[in-house]
């Protein structure tokens, strides 16, 4: 059975205003999008394509220039803790260690610290960080780190779960295990889950649709469905129907990023 | 030896004394070959060995224990009197822009007005009593905290602020809970760095119209010709900083673990 929708972005359009007397840049064309309600969907694109200010946009951190953003029926006018954020530089709090950090949300709400501590060391369990909860931030690894707030999102009980290249730091098998630990929580939990790449193998992994955008100023190029059996396993990406995918969405894919280097 | 002098190639913790130490020697070294072997006239310039013995009598004789007492108490107290006032605003003004718009201009203003200068309107206006030496290192201080925790406190990493709004932060949140934690340690090295400078103000204000304090020994010894007192006096001085200098950096090491984790 379809889930309603949970977000919807409607005309959605970013011109950032040229500095120094240039001329305004449009990063962003009118764009239109649905979000099934528990649908995890990955948006697809080169570099400097507005996937990443298309999210942003959905956080409440950036203004739309024209159209709108809807979760849950509600228009955004600002970021808020139903729509948790994972960024791609690390943005854990230097100051605070692994369990303060995830458990930032928690206290900003007023959760009380009995609560907090629990599902402090649940979430500190799902992404297997259980001994490192005294450890401050500059004492892990970058994949810790993006796992510490992966957690730190998720125990705050996002209705929407946004990820801005959340792995692109990280080396390519780090990268992988981070792809199956999120989707293993998502297969369990189920929310709603924007998740921007430009990792083609990344994005038909992890989503049940692929959003491809197009070089800037970014648009929608085309709404992929991925319907590979869940739970997923690795090995799937060695499929022949993964295989199709691929060469489908690097075809679209390179369209794009010639037009975006030609545009530099 | 070529492999001990490279671009940026750190030194041991040995060698880093050794070579620390060395300088002083060589100092005090150069210091008595002039003044000792009569290369200098003494009247300009005391040999050490006299300055350890006027040092001495100060300490023993003259009670000038208590003038550094009052010294370090004026510092501290204008310091602490300008942060308790700068560090807010500081703070404020960094993290709402329109609050720096009106006070960023004049404080910029302000900070180029010399303390020193304020001396003898300070005195018109406050004596020559302790809130005058109080207000000149106030004077000298605050505006160069406010500034500087301004543009600390606005220079916070925006993506830091934006996950805490993401997390269900609100602003007062925002200001407690990240800008203040996020800039504590470069506040503190701010304030190490400005109490630094109130020093010298203190010594100033002193060597006006004063009764009592270090600067008023040094400016007293200048009526003796007794140069040896007052270099004794500078290098008291220079100790204090040493030590405080010191302090500080142990308390940040011990209230920010998690700069050095």
């Amino acid at each position: 059975m379809p889930e309603p929708v949970e977000v919807s972005i409607e005309g959605v359009s970013r011109v950032f205003p040229g500095a120094g007397g240039r001329a305004p840049v449009q990063a962003l064309s009118p764009t239109d999008l649905t979000v099934a309600k528990n649908d995890f969907i990955t948006v697809l694109g080169p570099s400097g394509c507005g996937k990443s200010t298309l999210l942003r946009i959905v956080a409440g951190l950036d203004r739309p220039s024209a159209g709108r953003v809807r979760v849950g029926g509600r228009e955004v006018r600002g970021p808020g803790p139903d729509r948790g954020m994972v960024f791609q530089s690390y943005t854990l709090f230097p100051w605070l260690t692994v369990a303060e950090n995830v458990a930032f949300g928690l206290r900003e709400r007023g959760v009380p610290a009995a609560e907090r501590r629990e599902i402090v060391a649940a979430y500190l369990d799902k992404v297997g960080l259980r001994g490192f909860a005294e450890h401050y931030p500059k004492q892990l690894s970058g994949g810790m780190q993006q796992r510490t707030a992966i957690a730190r999102a998720l125990a705050n009980d996002p209705e929407i779960l946004l990820l801005d290249e959340p792995f692109g730091a990280l080396d390519n098998q780090t990268r992988g295990l981070m792809q199956e630990l999120l989707l293993g929580i998502w297969e369990r939990e189920r929310k709603t889950v924007i998740f921007v790449t430009h990792d083609i193998e990344e994005a038909i992994f992890m989503a049940s649709r692929v959003i491809v955008m197009s070089a800037r100023p970014g648009r929608i190029k085309s709404d992929v469905a991925v319907d590979l059996d869940h739970p997923r396993h690795y090995t799937v990406k060695t499929s022949p129907e993964f295989s199709r995918l691929k060469a489908r969405l690097t075809e679209e894919i390179r369209a794009e990023a010639v037009l975006a280097a030609e545009a530099h | 030896m070529p492999l001990l002098l490279r671009p940026l190639q750190p030194v041991g913790r040995s060698a880093r004394l050794v070579l620390g130490l060395s300088f002083f020697v060589l100092f005090v070294l150069a210091w008595a070959v002039a003044t000792l072997g009569g290369f200098v006239p003494r009247t300009f310039l005391a040999d050490p060995v006299t300055m350890v013995q006027d040092g001495w009598l100060l300490l023993t004789r003259f009670g000038f224990l208590s003038d550094i007492g009052v010294t370090v108490w004026r510092v501290v107290g204008g310091f602490v009197l300008a942060a308790l006032v700068a560090v807010p605003l500081g703070v404020l003004m960094g993290a709402y822009k329109p609050v720096e718009a009106f006070f960023e201009p004049f404080v910029s203003f302000a900070r180029y007005l010399p303390a020193s200068a304020f001396v003898p309107l300070l005195i018109l206006w406050a004596g020559i009593g302790e809130t005058q030496k109080l207000l000149v290192i106030f004077i000298g201080s605050v505006f160069q905290i406010i500034l500087m925790v301004a543009v600390t406190v606005g220079n916070t990493r925006r993506d830091l602020v934006e996950a805490a709004y993401t997390l269900g932060a609100r602003d007062s949140g925002i200001i407690r809970r990240v800008l203040i934690p996020a800039t504590a340690p470069d506040i503190a090295e701010i304030l190490r760095l400005v109490l630094g400078w109130a020093w010298t103000y203190v010594i100033v204000a002193e060597l006006i119209g004063s009764s009592s304090g270090i600067g008023h020994m040094i400016i007293e010894s200048q009526a003796l010709l007794a140069t040896g007192q007052i270099i004794f006096g500078i290098i008291v001085i220079g100790l204090i900083g040493l030590v405080s200098d010191f302090l500080f950096k142990a308390a940040n090491r011990l209230l920010f673990p998690w700069k050095l984790a």
